[in-house]
C-alpha cells in the first residue's frame, strides 16, 4: 500500500451527512464556497433518517395562536431554562422559514383540510406544531436535502471515516480519514471545517441509535481543544421497545402520545396523573374525558378549549414516570409499561402511524389497532456536545464548526421532541453561510503539515501491527463500556455510581492501548470500532464528570442523592475540556437572557 | 430453536469466494442481522457488513437471505424451519467489495441524472395548496428507504440483458415521484425514454414483490410513466406533428449520452436459481407494444 494518502483540499468540509450537515453544505455551496461532504455511510443513510415525528415550527396552521414567542416559551421551559436563549429565540423565529424551504425543495408534507402543511402536536408544546410526513419525516427531510445537495454540485465522499482533525495553534487546518471500502487513507485540507456527526447513543447497549452515533465529532473536537458542555444531558426517549430482545431499545415514535396514546401500568392505571409537575399542571387535562375530548378534537382536525393528556408531559419526566412504574413493580411482563392507541379506529391508526404499524406488526407480532404496546426508556438523544457560537455555530476553535446533536446549547436540560429536525436547518443553514464566509478570508487552502498526516496515519494502523502483548478486542471494550454507561451513568444517578463509572472508563481506556485487529484494511467493521471506541470512551468520560459535577437534579439529569434542583445551578453550564493529558471539568455562566425574552417566559 | 445454522458468504474480487458456517445461539425476536452482528462480536470480526438502523428506516443491510433480496434487519430467524441452514449472500446484482458489501454507487450516478424538482417560477409558495388525498400517491413514492432491493431483482440489470442505459425501478419510482409532484413543471418523458431506458422494463412486478416498503412500483409508478412517454413519443397525431414541424422530437437514443450502463457484475458465476427467461428479449405485453424494445 502507497504511504500518500489522497488529498481533496475544500473550502469547507463538512462531516456528517444527515440533516445538519446537508444543510449546511447547501447553504455553504449557495454562497459560493467549495464543499466537500464526508459521510461514515451512504448518502441518506444518516440517523436523521430514523426521525420520525415531525419538524416544530410555528407555522400556525392547525392553531393560529401559534407564535414564535410561544415556540421560543415552550422550549426554554422543556430545557429547564438552561438553554442558551439566543439560540432558542432564532430557532423559534426561523423554523418556519426552514420549514417552508423544504417544501420549495420538493418535501411534501401532510395536509391540513385547507391544503396547508398540517402539524401534530407533541410533548411540551402548547400548540400542535410539527409539520410531518406520517410518522416518517427524517425520511423526507433527508431525501429532500440530499436532492438539493446534489442538484447544488456539493462533492459527496461516502463510506469515509474521519478520526482526526489535523490543526495548528491558529486555526484547524484539516481531517485526516480513511475509506472503510479499501482501508486507504486520504487527507481533506479545508479552510473552514463544520462537525455534523450526530450523537453518542451507541455508548449505551439500550438506544434508538444507529451505529453511526458513537461520539466521532465531539471527541475530535475534544481532542483538537475545542470546549464539550452540557453533557451530563443524554435524553432517555420515555418509549422504546422492550419486546423481543432483538429490538430492544427500537424507537416507538411520540406521535403515538401526539395521536392520543395512553400510557397504563399492569394495573391499567393512567399513571401519568400522578407524575405531572405541580407547577405545570394547569396545562394538562384535568381528567380523562377532558383528554380524550383534546384527542376527538385533533382527529379531527379541529381546534378545542380541551387540554392536552397528561401523556404528552416532556420527555425526561415520562422517560422518569416509566422507569419508576417498572421499579416499584407495576411494569409489563417484559419490563415496560404499556401505551395504547388501539381504542381509536384502525384506518386512523394505520394512516396516521404507518412505519409504528408495520414495526410492531413485522418485529414483535403486536397488531396495535388490536392491542397495546410495551415500552420502555431507551437512550435517544444527547442535549450536550461542542459549545458553539449562538449565531454562527463557531467552536472555540478557529476554523472549526459544530451544528445539530453534536452541538450543545439548544435544548438545555431536555429536548423538546420536534426541535431536533428544525434546529438542524436553522442551525444548518447558520453554520453553512459562517463556515463559507470563514473560509473566504482565508487566502489559500492550508498547507497540511506532513508529519501529521504520518502520525494519524501510523495511529491508524496501529491495532494491526500490535504485539502479540497485545490482546484486547474492540468488541469487548465496547459491550465493557456499554454496561458501565447502562449501569452506571443512566437515568437515575448517584456519586457512588458515577465515580465508580469513571474509574472503569479509566481501566477501559487503558485496555483500549492494547487492542490488537486482525483481517484486512477493506471493510473492516472491527477496525472502525476502535477508533469508535475511543471516541465513546471520550464522550463517557465527559458525561460521567459532568453529571458528578452537577449535584442537583435538572432535566434529563436525575441525581438521587441530589433530588432537587438548586437555584445555583440554573445560572451555569459544564465545561469539558482537554487540559495536557487529562479531562478538566468547569462550569460557566449562563449567557444574560435579555428582559424581553423573560418576560416571555414569565407570563402566563 | 436454541441455534441457527447460518452460511454466510465471504469473499473479495479477486479471488473466488466461500460460504462459511456458523452456528449462532438465538433469543427471542432475533433477525439475521443480529445473527450477522452476533458473528462479528464472537467469531468473525472483520465480516463485512452494511447496515446502519436496524430498523428498516435506512435501507443499508440489503443482502440475499436464501436467494430472496431481503432487508436483513426485517427478516427473522423465526421464520425458518427447525434446523434450516440460512445461507446469507450479497445483493447479486451489483460488484462485490467483499463478503456481504457490494458496490452500489452507480445508483448515486443515475440519480444524479434525473431532472431536479422544478417549481413554478409563477406561482409563489404561499398561494400553493394541496389536498391530502391528491399527494398519497406521491408520499407512497417518497417512502422509498433506497434499500436498492428492486434494482437486485430486476433482471434487466441482475442478468445484464442491454448494454444500453436502463436506470432501473429505484429511479423510475424516484421518476414517478417528481413527475406526479403537485406542482412540479419539469418535463422527464424525454429522459426517462431515453437515459432512463423505461422501455426495458416488462412489467414482471418482480420490483414490486421484493419491496420493503410495500411501495406497488410496478402498477403505480412504472405503468402510468411508460403511459406518458407513449402519448408523448408514439400517439401517431403527435408523431405526424413533430415530423412536419421539425420540432419535440427530443431525439432519443443518444448512445453517447455519457449516461451510466450497469456495470453488472461479471466476476462471480451467473446465479443458478434466477428464474428468467434467457437473455433474449421478453415479449411485450400486448397494448404496451411501443415503449417496449430498444428506444431507438
Amino acid at each position: 500500500m502507497s504511504d500518500a494518502p489522497e488529498r481533496y483540499p475544500h473550502d469547507v468540509l463538512v462531516i456528517g451527512a444527515g440533516g445538519a450537515g446537508l444543510r449546511a453544505a447547501i447553504e455553504a455551496a449557495d454562497k459560493g464556497a467549495s464543499v466537500g461532504l464526508v459521510c461514515k455511510s451512504l448518502l441518506g443513510k444518516a440517523h436523521t433518517v430514523m426521525a420520525e415525528g415531525g419538524m416544530a415550527a410555528a407555522l400556525g396552521h392547525v392553531d393560529d395562536r401559534d407564535s414564535w414567542q410561544v415556540h421560543f416559551r415552550d422550549t426554554m421551559v422543556g430545557g429547564k431554562l438552561l438553554n442558551n436563549s439566543r439560540m432558542a429565540e432564532l430557532h423559534a423565529k426561523e423554523a418556519p422559514d426552514r420549514v417552508r424551504e423544504l417544501e420549495l425543495w420538493g418535501a411534501v408534507f401532510d395536509r391540513t383540510r385547507d391544503g396547508r402543511i398540517l402539524q401534530r402536536p407533541f410533548g411540551g408544546h402548547t400548540y400542535p406544531r410539527l409539520a410531518h410526513v406520517g410518522d416518517r419525516t427524517g425520511l423526507e427531510m433527508i431525501r429532500t436535502l440530499q436532492d438539493r445537495a446534489v442538484a447544488s454540485g456539493i462533492k459527496v465522499y461516502m463510506e469515509c471515516t474521519i478520526t482526526h482533525l489535523l490543526s495548528r495553534p491558529d486555526r484547524v487546518k484539516g481531517a485526516f480519514g480513511y475509506w472503510r471500502t479499501t482501508g486507504r487513507p486520504v487527507v481533506f485540507p479545508a479552510k473552514s471545517i463544520v462537525l455534523a456527526t450526530g450523537g453518542i447513543g451507541r455508548a449505551y447497549q439500550v438506544t434508538s441509535n444507529s451505529w453511526e452515533y458513537s461520539g466521532d465529532g465531539q471527541a475530535l473536537a475534544y481532542l483538537a481543544g475545542a470546549e464539550l458542555m452540557d453533557m451530563e444531558f443524554v435524553q432517555f426517549h420515555p418509549t422504546g421497545m422492550v419486546w423481543p430482545p432483538g429490538v430492544r431499545g427500537l424507537l416507538v415514535t411520540e406521535a403515538v402520545r401526539g395521536e392520543g396514546g395512553i400510557l397504563r401500568n399492569k394495573d391499567g392505571e393512567r399513571f401519568m396523573w400522578k407524575y405531572l409537575p405541580e407547577d405545570r399542571r394547569n396545562e394538562y387535562a384535568a381528567t380523562d374525558d377532558e383528554a380524550s375530548r383534546w384527542v376527538e378534537a385533533q382527529s379531527a382536525g379541529r381546534t378545542t378549549d380541551a387540554r392536552r393528556p397528561p401523556e404528552l408531559s416532556t420527555r425526561d419526566n415520562v422517560a422518569r414516570a416509566i422507569y419508576t412504574e417498572v421499579r416499584e413493580g407495576r411494569g409489563s411482563p417484559h419490563g415496560g409499561v404499556f401505551l395504547d392507541i388501539s381504542y381509536l379506529p384502525p384506518d386512523h391508526v394505520r394512516r396516521k402511524l404507518p412505519s409504528m404499524y408495520e414495526q410492531f406488526k413485522e418485529l414483535a407480532d403486536v397488531d396495535i389497532t388490536t392491542g397495546p404496546m410495551e415500552v420502555g426508556p431507551t437512550t435517544h438523544y444527547m442535549m450536550g456536545g461542542i459549545r458553539v457560537d449562538a449565531e454562527t455555530g463557531a467552536t472555540t476553535r478557529p476554523g472549526l464548526y459544530a451544528v445539530g446533536e453534536v452541538s450543545a446549547g439548544m435544548h438545555g436540560a431536555n429536548r423538546l421532541g420536534g426541535n431536533s429536525l428544525s434546529d438542524l436547518l436553522v442551525f444548518g443553514q447558520r453554520t453553512g453561510q459562517a463556515a463559507a464566509a470563514s473560509a473566504t478570508e482565508q487566502a489559500e487552502v492550508p498547507y497540511v503539515d506532513p508529519q501529521a498526516i504520518q502520525t494519524a496515519a501510523r495511529e491508524l494502523g496501529a491495532p494491526f501491527e500490535a504485539g502479540s502483548a497485545a490482546s484486547e478486542d474492540p468488541y469487548r471494550l465496547h459491550e465493557a463500556l456499554q454496561a458501565t454507561m447502562g449501569t452506571l451513568v443512566g437515568i437515575f444517578r448517584t456519586e457512588d455510581d458515577l465515580d465508580q463509572a469513571i474509574r472503569e472508563l479509566t481501566d477501559l481506556r487503558a485496555r483500549w492501548d492494547q487492542i490488537r485487529i486482525g483481517g484486512g484494511r477493506a471493510y473492516n467493521p472491527g477496525w472502525g470500532l476502535v477508533y469508535e471506541v475511543r471516541n465513546m470512551l471520550i464522550v463517557s468520560e465527559a458525561v460521567a464528570r459532568s453529571a458528578k459535577a452537577r449535584r442537583e437534579s435538572r432535566g434529563a439529569h436525575s441525581r438521587i442523592d441530589f433530588p432537587d434542583p438548586d437555584p445555583a445551578w440554573a445560572k451555569k453550564n459544564t465545561v469539558a475540556r482537554l487540559a495536557g493529558d487529562k479531562m478538566k471539568i468547569a462550569t460557566t455562566p449562563l449567557p444574560v437572557l435579555p428582559d424581553e425574552l423573560r418576560q416571555l417566559i414569565s407570563t402566563e | 430453536m436454541a441455534e441457527a445454522h447460518l452460511s454466510v458468504f465471504r469473499g473479495t474480487p479477486d479471488a473466488p469466494g466461500t460460504f462459511v458456517e456458523f452456528d449462532v445461539p438465538v433469543e427471542e425476536g432475533m433477525v439475521v442481522l443480529d445473527a450477522l452482528h452476533w458473528i462479528q462480536a464472537n467469531e468473525a470480526p472483520d465480516l463485512a457488513v452494511r447496515w446502519n438502523c436496524k430498523a428498516a428506516k435506512c435501507g443499508s443491510c440489503s443482502a440475499e437471505v436464501n436467494g430472496r433480496p431481503s432487508l436483513t434487519c426485517k427478516t427473522r430467524l423465526s421464520d425458518f424451519e427447525d434446523g434450516e441452514t440460512i445461507t446469507v449472500e450479497p445483493m447479486r446484482a451489483f460488484p462485490l467489495i467483499r463478503d456481504l458489501v457490494t458496490d452500489v454507487s452507480w445508483n448515486y450516478e443515475v440519480n444524479k441524472r434525473i431532472p431536479p424538482f422544478q417549481p413554478p417560477a409563477d406561482k409563489p409558495q404561499e398561494s400553493w395548496r394541496w389536498q391530502q388525498e391528491d399527494i398519497e400517491r406521491v408520499q407512497e413514492f417518497r417512502k422509498c428507504i433506497e434499500c436498492f432491493l428492486c434494482q437486485d431483482v430486476c433482471h434487466v440489470l441482475r442478468n445484464h440483458e442491454t448494454e444500453r442505459p436502463f436506470m432501473g425501478p429505484r429511479f423510475l419510482v424516484r421518476s414517478a415521484g417528481l413527475e406526479m409532484h403537485p406542482i412540479d413543471t419539469a418535463d422527464r418523458t424525454a429522459h426517462l425514454k431515453d437515459e432512463g431506458g423505461i422501455g426495458y422494463c416488462n412489467i414482471t412486478k418482480c420490483c414490486t414483490e421484493v419491496c420493503p416498503e410495500h411501495i406497488k412500483i410496478t402498477d403505480n409508478a412504472i405503468i402510468p410513466l411508460k403511459e406518458r412517454v407513449a402519448d408523448k413519443y408514439y400517439d401517431p397525431i403527435q408523431m405526424a406533428w413533430r415530423k412536419l414541424t421539425g420540432k419535440g422530437s427530443a431525439d432519443g437514443g443518444q448512445a453517447d449520452s455519457g449516461a451510466p450502463v450497469f456495470p453488472g457484475r461479471p466476476e462471480r458465476t451467473a446465479p443458478a436459481d434466477t428464474e428468467t427467461a434467457g437473455k433474449t428479449a421478453p415479449a411485450p405485453p400486448a397494448g404496451d407494444a411501443s415503449t417496449n424494445g430498444d428506444p431507438d
